[in-house]
């Protein structure tokens, strides 16, 4: 018998279905692996008892023939997502042992269609973050090392535990959330496939809320067909989120293997930057060919306002996480340190709870708010971004089916590597990405090829709103194409 | 635009964060690196251009009027630092 | 200066009379079964941080959904008060710490609230009226309760009522001195509880106002304001204004300026106090909330609510006066709370002939029946004396069953023992005699026996009365009035 952890969430499914394991065996098989990794950190909770309990129930209805689309398949859940009676921090001191009473609908949503959870996963502070740096747990490791290196290098963040932990067989799938760039970042530098779905596809309620009007859940796997597998468990509307969209769930998995035949795939000229290494390039240029080969045709379409995109996120993302971060005053939760007076009591609070990198993000965004300067920041950021989504609505009306770009300007980075004076040189990891979350839309990284030292690179397809499946055809070409990269084990 | 250390300070406190004399000056460097990033939006013309309110265009829903929460004082007060008889407690407020 | 303004009582100092300037923010909350953004109950007086959802606590990944019902019920009072519905409008975030504040904002309506410009008509002593703007209405969400003098040296805080739905109604500063503030504050009372949007319990804090209060020399430019914050009485209001006014002028008088501030009213002392503890420069950076989308209405949402609005204390002033022939200012007191009202229009319910009763009844209820309920220390709520059997009673004095006075003796006994009025007179043979033969004998037996007194009469038409009275006396106050009159008008020739 193959190793388990090596098999897909499809190929698990079919031996689940075939009795050929358990998914009690599963389970343990990942248990196992996890304990054997720990030096990636990619895990801050292991609830193996809480693991094998659910394997255990998910057998007995695979016995009885009952399941679900997900059944028995072991997945790792990002700290961000709260999940009852179990320690959710969001990676944040502030949060301290934080055990929610209550499971966010996407998780709850895993465990109705038979997943079992492994354990929680190291994520950037409250998401903040494009290393995996900030988390009070420490950084996470990638698997992945520069080919007779020894460095450490960075998963990418936020859900640079997920990226990890998926990449080095850890568990099948991850969930994860995309603010800026948080689970397509990662997935491109793990050789990962990461999906950001449409705003409003999955609900964000039980998520720990960064930037309220970017973040979006979405699953971190293997594979493409994996990718879509977790998705279509994922989404769904949710009365409880008033941005949830009520828009039934396709059969993602079904747009695998779909012909992309006459597609128009969109290049946009602003995302070729100056001094962009000549390996992004390159790697960019051979997935059009891909698409072209597979039918597709190849348009050269322009996204004016593209280089805005960065700057007006980091007005909107720290303006909205400055407001969502307010709850964390220890009052009714987490962390609290005694102060003279209530005022002194919120400031030391949130002085020791808080991380550098969320401090300052506050901070930013408590400014931009403030009297005298809003208009001049954040309305005119909210202004910008009503170009950026135009530059794409244009683009779409044109018969523009999806728009191919590289997902990240370099392949991974050494920890500490970027952790200078100079909080906007690790800001730039996001470039690519972060149009997408200004404008609302479905995107996808897809690992597509190695850089000079064997590092994965990946590409990213930018897709028309709600049309994930498009993505998931598209994804599934360059996957064929470029083929799959497991990070040779070294842990 | 850029900050000086008493704007440091102000927002500080403004957002409850407590900073020491001997971090205003770091912090304030990396505000006005983070302001400086930013200044790049004034060369956009916005003129006439609707700020965005909803990225996803959609009605919004209402719930109906129906008691279906609450009546879990337990697990409202579980996590909290300080508690006593399911009241929060927090160091008086003088009004 | 606004037309519609009504000069109000000038204030007189060293210097001359002095005008009030008086804004009014008050803050209702909207009768509702669930939260505004939460499905937690509404209820008072709860056990602590039981009618607390997760979203209300505001635990981490909690999310707001508005209820459809508070919407509505703040459209129907922005349609009662006069003013402009915004089909769109958008909820805010107002950021500011403070433990009563579990999310670190409140989330409320800053740029675009749900209600625009309206009017009051408020009604003064002597008949007269003024006419107040509303600036706007919005909703917003109730900070939690919290407790200062249980423990030594910590706050207590129940999140019970976090969240409950508040409507914010701010007037213009049209008010000019404390019996307009209290006649607009008694007059939007009456209005929420007409429509049933709030039950304007002040006493429980369902109601509650900050008062702006300026002075200035008339006619001259606004001075500097201050708000008293948080009154729960209305006469409360009018004292704090009238001390704070004259408070103000002495200052000013003596060559001193008014700070703009935030001041608390100390009922015991009389006195209005600065809250310094308080004063701290605000910036709420107020902006779009991202959990939320605009609140889009349409036209003919709003045109359906306003053809079910109940009809409201002015329209049914007007319409007494008009159909019943009441005067205005019984008109007045009987809408002036919509329980009054309720109770009229029962007893006017009963009524066999209302065109001719329905005035009788007015004087009844506002003469008899609340003269004695306020002797008693009874409310309208809970009068011994029921509206069906109130009508009864009018009904028996209209067709000429029983006299006025005869009525007042049944009204005593329904007031102690209760009763159907009707067998009551019937029993107790309290009917009104009408037969004319049986009253002449009694007035032939009275002037034979006084013929000193016709004589008198006949000289002096108005001696007549003490013949109806000895009638009546004879009668045991039964005989027809009327009757007994007629009777002796042709009897004595007079």
């Amino acid at each position: 018998m193959t190793d388990l952890t090596s098999l897909t969430i499809a190929e698990a499914r079919e031996g689940l279905a075939n009795k050929s394991f358990t998914s009690l065996e599963l389970t343990d098989a990942h248990l196992a692996a996890i304990e054997a990794a720990r030096s990636l950190n990619a895990f801050v909770l292991e609830t193996p008892e809480k693991a094998r309990d659910m394997a255990r129930a998910i057998d007995a209805k695979i016995a009885k023939g009952e399941g679900g689309p997900l059944a028995g398949i072991p997945l790792g859940i990002k700290d961000l997502f709260s999940t009852r009676d179990v320690r959710t921090t969001a990676c944040s001191k502030i949060l301290g042992n934080f055990v929610p009473p209550y499971e966010s609908t996407v998780t709850s949503q895993l465990w109705r269609d038979g997943a079992v959870m492994l354990g929680k996963l190291n994520n950037d502070e409250f998401a903040m973050g494009s290393a995996n740096e900030t988390s009070c747990f420490g950084p996470v490791v990638n698997p992945w090392r520069r080919e007779g290196s020894n460095t450490t290098l960075v998963p990418g963040g936020s859900s640079g535990g997920s990226a990890s932990a998926v990449a080095a067989l850890l568990c099948m799938g991850a969930t994860a959330t995309d603010t800026g760039g948080s689970i397509r970042q990662p997935a491109a530098f793990t050789a990962t496939v990461g999906v950001k779905p449409t705003y409003g596809r999955c609900s964000r309620w039980g998520i720990v809320a960064f930037a309220s009007s970017l973040d979006q859940a979405g699953p971190i796997a293997r594979t493409n067909r994996d990718a879509a597998i977790l998705m279509r468990s994922m989404a769904g509307h949710d009365p409880k989120d008033s941005t949830s969209v009520d828009r039934a769930v396709p059969d993602y998995e079904a747009a695998i293997g779909k012909s992309v035949k006459g597609m128009k795939i969109g290049i946009p000229k602003e995302y070729r930057l100056d001094g962009m290494p000549t390996e992004i390039e390159k790697l960019w240029s051979e997935g059009a060919a891909w698409l072209k080969a597979a039918g597709a045709e190849l348009v050269d379409v322009s996204l004016p306002h593209t280089k805005y995109a960065l700057p007006a996120y980091y007005i909107v993302a720290p303006a909205e996480a400055s407001s969502n971060l307010a709850r964390y005053d220890g009052v009714r939760y987490g962390l609290r340190e005694q102060g003279r007076n209530i005022t002194e009591m919120y400031e030391n609070t949130r002085a020791e709870g808080f991380g550098a990198e969320v401090r300052r993000r506050v901070m930013i965004g408590t400014y931009v708010l403030s009297a005298g300067y809003y208009d001049a920041y954040y309305i005119r950021a909210q202004k910008v971004r009503t170009l950026i989504k135009k530059d794409f609505e244009d683009c779409f009306a044109k018969g523009i089916n999806a728009i191919l770009t590289p997902a990240t300007p370099s392949a991974a980075f050494g920890v500490g590597e970027k952790a200078g004076a100079d909080p906007v040189e690790m800001y730039l990891n996001d470039i690519f990405t972060v149009t997408v979350n200004m404008a609302g839309l479905p995107g996808i990284a897809v690992p597509a090829g190695k850089d000079a030292q064997g590092l994965p690179l990946g590409l990213q397809l930018i897709g028309r709103p709600f049309d994930e499946e498009t993505l998931f055809s598209l994804g599934e070409v360059v996957e064929q194409a470029a083929g799959r990269f497991t990070p040779p084990r070294w842990w | 635009m850029s900050v000086d250390a008493t704007t440091v300070r102000r927002i500080a406190h403004l957002a409850r964060i407590a900073v020491t004399e001997a971090e205003v000056p770091h912090l304030q460097g990396e505000l006005n690196a983070m302001l400086a990033f930013v200044e790049q939006l004034s060369e956009v013309n916005v003129d006439g251009v609707e700020p965005m309110t909803s990225v996803t265009p959609m009605e919004m829903k209402k719930r109906p009027d129906v008691v279906n929460d609450g009546e879990i004082p337990d697990d409202i007060v579980r996590n909290a630092p300080e508690t006593q008889n399911h009241f929060f407690l927090v160091p008086k407020v003088v009004e | 200066m606004n037309v519609s303004v009504k000069p109000g009582k000038l204030i007189k100092g060293q210097t001359g009379d002095w005008e009030v300037v008086i804004g009014m923010e008050i803050h209702a909350q909207v009768t509702s079964n669930a939260k505004l953004f939460s499905g937690a109950s509404t209820a008072f007086g709860g056990e602590p941080n039981t009618q607390v959802s997760l979203v209300d606590a505001a635990m981490p990944g909690m999310l707001p959904v508005i209820n459809e019902e508070c919407v509505r019920q703040a459209v129907r009072t922005g349609l009662g008060l006069n003013a402009k519905i915004n089909l769109r409008s958008v909820f805010d975030r107002k950021n500011y710490f403070y433990p009563d504040l579990p999310q670190g904002y409140q989330i409320s309506q800053y740029k675009s609230p749900i209600v625009g410009e309206g009017e009051v008509i408020v009604e003064l002593e002597g008949g007269r009226t003024a006419t107040i703007g509303i600036e706007r209405l919005h909703l917003e969400q109730d900070p939690a309760k919290m407790l200062h003098d249980k423990l030594p040296s910590q706050s207590l805080i129940d999140l019970n009522r976090a969240g409950v739905a508040l409507m914010e109604i701010v007037s213009k500063p049209d008010i000019r001195d404390a019996e307009q503030a209290k006649a607009y504050v008694t007059k939007l009372r009456s209005i929420l509880r007409y429509l049933g949007t709030c039950d304007g319990d002040m006493e429980k804090g369902s109601l509650r106002a900050d008062v702006n209060v300026s002075v200035r020399k008339p006619g001259g430019p606004l001075g500097t304001r201050c708000e008293i914050k948080n009154m729960n009485s209305i006469n409360f209001i009018g004292q704090a204004i009238e001390y704070e006014a004259r408070r103000q002028i002495e200052i000013i008088e003596d060559g001193g300026v008014i700070d703009q501030e935030t001041r608390l009213f100390d009922p015991n002392k009389g006195e209005t106090r600065s809250m310094r503890s308080k004063e701290e420069a605000h910036d709420y950076r107020y902006f779009p909330d991202p959990d939320l989308l605009p609140l889009e209405l349409t036209q003919d949402y709003v045109d359906e609510l306003k053809a079910k609005l109940p009809e409201l204390p002015d329209q049914k002033k007007a319409r007494f006066i008009d159909s019943l022939g009441l005067s205005a200012y019984d008109a007045g007191v009987l809408v002036a709370e919509r329980e009054s009202a309720v109770f009229y229009e029962t007893v006017l319910a009963g009524l066999a002939d209302r065109a001719r009763d329905g005035k009788l009844a007015a004087n009844w209820v506002i003469n008899e029946l609340f003269g004695r309920l306020n002797k008693e220390g009874h409310d309208i709520t809970d009068s011994p004396v029921s509206a069906a059997q109130l009508s009864a009673i009018v009904g028996l004095i209209g067709e000429g069953t029983i006299s006025g006075k005869i009525a007042k003796d049944l009204f005593e006994i329904v007031w102690t023992e209760g009763g159907d009025p009707r067998e009551l007179v019937e029993s107790r043979g309290m009917k009104q005699v009408t037969d004319l033969g049986a009253i002449e004998k009694v007035v032939d037996d009275i002037i034979a026996a006084n013929p000193d007194k016709v004589a008198q009469a006949k000289a002096k038409p108005q001696l007549a009365g003490w013949f109806v009275g000895q009638v009546m006396k004879q009668s045991g106050g039964k005989a027809n009035p009327q009757a007994v009159n007629d009777l002796l008008k042709a009897k004595l020739g007079i």
